[in-house]
């Protein structure tokens, strides 16, 4: 049976099992008098054996669907000891599998694959047999187990509620196993790219060309690692937004929260928050095709020979993009400032003007400084845009017309197209990956530090 | 004593009005000066979003309407090399371009010599052919029957037509000879621009003329159901634990460290967990909806998890006492009381968070969603694209017909996303009350 049926089989069984519940909890509070003589709502009763119909029954099929197959095809594979290399193994497998299906005619391959795909059949089709057997078996023990425990002086609510509390402490914690994962997976493929090439070499290097030839032979066969041109130009970039976004999302931000009136701050803000909403491979498209040739006509207008792909339209774009995000941050921290202190200054007779720059920002400082890190891990970590709009050579250069290749530009070339997941090549990506990783996270953690220490509590 | 110590006001009368005035003058200048960069700031704010959408509009309005040839198409058996349209054998083998291309001698009888008649056949989209092959076996009735239908242009014919009304016509890739008969065409009234249907019903494909979104929006639309069926009840299960239940400790604190700089990593991290977790860990197939709804589950969580503790904070405190006051468990007080006051809220962060993770591209690039894909997805577990990521594919593409393409479809993905978040503003409005 297939597993999406088995799926829908389950809920079915489960449904049954809650009404079954609910009309034996009824049935064991009749000769009691009524409901309240039992210890939990007649409800309790029905959801705790709908969940023992269900719970054990769905894990049993989660660890089933995710173990099977890698076992299935070790133990396929076991004639075909010779195949040593990962990707004739791989290769090999996937013959096997598509004639299995027949996606592939079995007429052209040889004896020992399609015996194997046979085999392979046979098993698939035993395993459903056992998995639908199985999984139809615990249901109905768990649900009979769970169902003769109805008594009147069953606990069920605390049984209940006690899975319940298990599910949410397992949710809240998922967030703990997903910072894990990312550690592990980009610490452990980086472990392995440094024993390749050195880490010294990576992070001081000056030369990146990590293309590596296919024959050991041809020139070039090692490829170099030195990522310094990506995180210069990755700089370069990101500078570039900030020297764009800073200034107006400052200003604008002042502006909405200072001066505005109530109605124009209503319409304005909504508008310049779409700009955080618009999907950044938008961005992509508007720098590459419309930002890009302008500044390269204008360049060229006055004599300057501007590269197709240039820092500087990646980054302007890339500099709208992080406007809202700053100016919302700036606008938060300003309308925080008390009254008093506004009130204060222009009392004193400063203008509107020397209240914000000498009371208002001085105030709201800290949370400003943290906001603008924010926005350069932003910046940093930004894909879409320099990935459509950004070179992909390694320059080494700080000339914002000249095209430089970023971090991520270089993660997403690495990993898309067809290459063998062990060489060096696409090991490096994660490597970048952890480096793009902890400079992320360190901004954050100081942007997190700056507002925490720095802030002055004023109510 | 007296003389030694004159009030200020006595001495001499020195007149500071002029300087006040002067450094009045220049603080109000200063004033004014201010306020100017603020409304310049937001002026090119406003401007970034006005120029960013005329601009993809203006490039991206034309794909709606692609250019058709009226061809008078003959479905004569002999000509397709068939004796019956009911042997699916012989369909597949059949010469199914030789119908429009005789249409086309017919329509543009001048044409002669192979090579001339290589470019009349150009005028005509490469995959035409399949289209009169679909509507035959749509509607058998039709063999023998002679029709004028409109089939689609080649996209370079396209390109040409449509640049004609711009007044510079793009003549790079269409002769002479070509643009002649587009002219006759045009005055016999056999040429013209059409609505066109397969942009909104095809999948992918390497002819723009014949490539369309629907496969991406379905991918998408896989994708996001997983997303939201998985992030959402993770999600708020998440906020109520930290919000109502987890104990004041060094792990909880942990758990919102966690939370917390999971919602500034960069989204392109995401991709590389996906690769390395789901993929070469535990074996997920690659390209298909299921495992980017998982990889964008885990990046929606944070934004998911921070909006709903919001909405569970703003129940004020006094329902809770009052479900407690009556003798309701802790978790009765949440589920019954809490939760559904709190859920439109909960609601409008998870519409936000799935708008978010619909444009969201580079992780989708990480675990292989980028594959050249032609079929439209029918599940879970079938390869499919996202509309982010088909954006990006064709804006790689070198054929300049494709320019128009992307902007089409980054209009379609723009009103998503807008009537999503409009959406969740109205909840916002309708649904949440203030206390």
């Amino acid at each position: 049976m297939q597993a999406s049926n088995l799926l829908f089989i389950i809920i079915a069984l489960a449904v049954f099992g809650y009404f079954s519940g609910y009309g034996r909890s009824l049935r064991v509070a009749k000769p009691l008098g009524s409901i309240s003589k039992l210890h939990s709502l007649p409800s309790y009763y029905a959801m705790q054996t709908a969940i023992w119909v269900a719970l054990p029954a769905l894990l049993l099929m989660a660890v089933w669907l995710l173990a099977a197959d890698s076992i299935t095809h070790a133990y396929i594979m076991r004639g075909f000891e010779q195949v040593t290399a990962t990707s004739d193994y791989n290769l090999t497998l996937n013959r096997i599998i598509n004639v299995a299906s027949g996606a592939l005619p079995g007429a052209g391959q040889s004896a020992e694959i399609v015996a194997a795909a046979e085999q392979l059949q046979q098993i698939g089709a035993t395993q459903q047999w056992a998995l639908t057997v199985l999984v139809l078996t615990l249901c109905s023990a768990g649900g009979l187990w769970s169902w003769q425990r109805i008594k009147a002086d069953f606990r069920a609510r605390a049984a209940v509620e006690g899975m319940l509390q298990k599910f949410l402490l397992m949710s809240a914690s998922l967030a703990i196993l997903t910072t894990l994962g990312i550690v592990l997976s980009v610490l452990f493929e980086s472990i392995r790219f440094f024993s390749t090439v050195p880490i010294t070499e990576f992070v001081f290097g000056t030369s990146w060309s990590p293309q590596t030839a296919i024959r050991v032979d041809q020139i070039g066969s090692s490829g170099s690692f030195g990522a310094v041109p990506l995180f210069t130009g990755t700089l370069l970039i990101s500078a570039i937004a900030m020297v764009v976004a800073v200034p107006v999302g400052l200003m604008s931000a002042i502006y909405l929260a200072e001066y505005a009136s109530p109605k124009f701050r209503r319409s304005a803000k909504p508008l310049l928050e779409i700009l955080a909403g618009v999907p950044t491979v938008v961005y992509g498209f508007f720098a590459a095709l419309t930002v890009a040739p302008l500044i390269r006509d204008l360049g060229s207008s006055f004599g300057l020979d501007v590269a197709a792909e240039s820092a500087l339209a990646a980054g302007s774009v890339m500099g709208i993009m992080i406007i809202p995000f700053i100016s919302s941050l700036a606008d938060d921290v300003i309308t925080a400032v008390p009254q008093s202190m506004r009130d204060g200054s222009l009392a004193m007779g400063a203008t509107q003007s020397e209240t914000i720059r000498n009371v208002v920002i001085p105030a709201a400082l800290p949370g400003i400084v943290g906001g603008i890190l924010l926005a350069a891990s932003r910046a940093i970590g930004e894909t879409m845009i320099v990935v459509m709009a950004a070179g992909m050579a390694a320059n080494l250069t700080a000339n914002p017309l000249d095209a430089v290749t970023t971090v991520t530009v270089q993660i997403v070339t690495l990993l898309t197209g067809d290459q063998e997941f062990d060489s060096a090549k696409t090991l490096a990506a994660f490597a970048l990956g952890l480096m793009l990783f902890i400079v992320t996270l360190g901004l954050n953690f100081l942007a997190l530090r700056i507002v925490k220490k720095y802030r002055e509590q004023y109510d | 004593m007296t003389e030694s110590n004159p009030s200020p006001h006595r001495s001499a009368p020195v007149d500071h009005s002029a300087t006040i005035k002067a450094s009045l003058k220049r603080r109000y200048r200063a004033e004014r000066r201010f306020r100017w960069y603020g409304r310049a700031a937001i002026a090119f704010g406003l401007a970034a979003v006005l120029v960013l959408f005329v601009d993809i509009i203006s490039k991206g309005h034309g794909a709606f309407k692609t250019t058709h040839i009226a061809v008078p198409i003959h479905y004569d058996l002999d000509s397709l090399g068939i004796d019956s349209i009911n042997d699916n054998q012989q369909l597949a083998l059949a010469n199914w371009d030789a119908l429009f291309k005789s249409g086309m001698r017919q329509l543009l009888p001048e044409a002669s010599g192979r090579s001339q008649r290589r470019e009349l056949y150009r005028l005509i989209s490469n995959g035409a052919g399949y289209d009169l092959k679909d509507r035959l076996q749509a509607n058998p009735q039709l063999v023998g029957q002679r029709e004028r239908i409109w089939l689609l242009a080649d996209d370079d014919i396209d390109t040409y037509f449509k640049s004609l009304r711009d007044g510079e016509p793009y003549t790079a890739r269409v002769s002479d000879q070509q643009i002649a008969w587009i002219d006759q065409l045009y005055a016999s009234g056999d040429i013209a621009t059409r609505w066109n249907r397969n942009f909104f019903t095809r999948g992918d494909s390497r002819e723009p003329e014949q490539a369309g979104i629907w496969g991406a929006v379905m991918g998408s639309l896989f994708t996001l159901v997983i997303t939201f069926a998985l992030s959402f009840p993770i999600g708020v299960a998440a906020a109520i634990y930290l919000e109502e239940f987890a104990p004041r400790n060094r792990f909880t604190d942990f758990i919102e460290i966690n939370i917390n700089n999971l919602a500034a990593v960069p989204s392109i991290i995401f991709g590389l967990l996906g690769l390395a977790i789901f993929i070469n860990f535990f074996q997920v197939p690659r390209s298909i909806p299921l495992l980017g709804g998982l990889v964008l589950t885990l990046m929606t969580l944070p934004t998911i998890i921070i909006t709903s503790r919001a909405a569970i904070k703003a129940v004020p405190p006094s329902i809770r006492e009052a479900a407690l006051g009556m003798g309701a468990s802790k978790h009765q007080m949440v589920l019954h009381h809490v939760l559904p006051l709190a859920m439109p809220g909960m609601l409008t962060g998870a519409i936000i968070g799935m708008a978010q993770a619909l444009g969201e591209t580079a992780p989708l690039l990480m675990i292989g969603m980028v594959a050249f894909i032609v079929d439209i997805p029918g599940g879970f577990s079938d390869p499919a694209t996202v509309l982010p990521v088909q954006i990006f594919l064709w804006a790689d593409s070198p054929e300049r017909a494709f320019v128009e393409k992307t902007s089409a479809a980054i209009m379609v993905l723009l009103a998503f996303l807008i009537a999503m978040n409009t959406t969740a503003v109205w909840i916002r409005k309708r649904l949440e009350r203030r206390w």
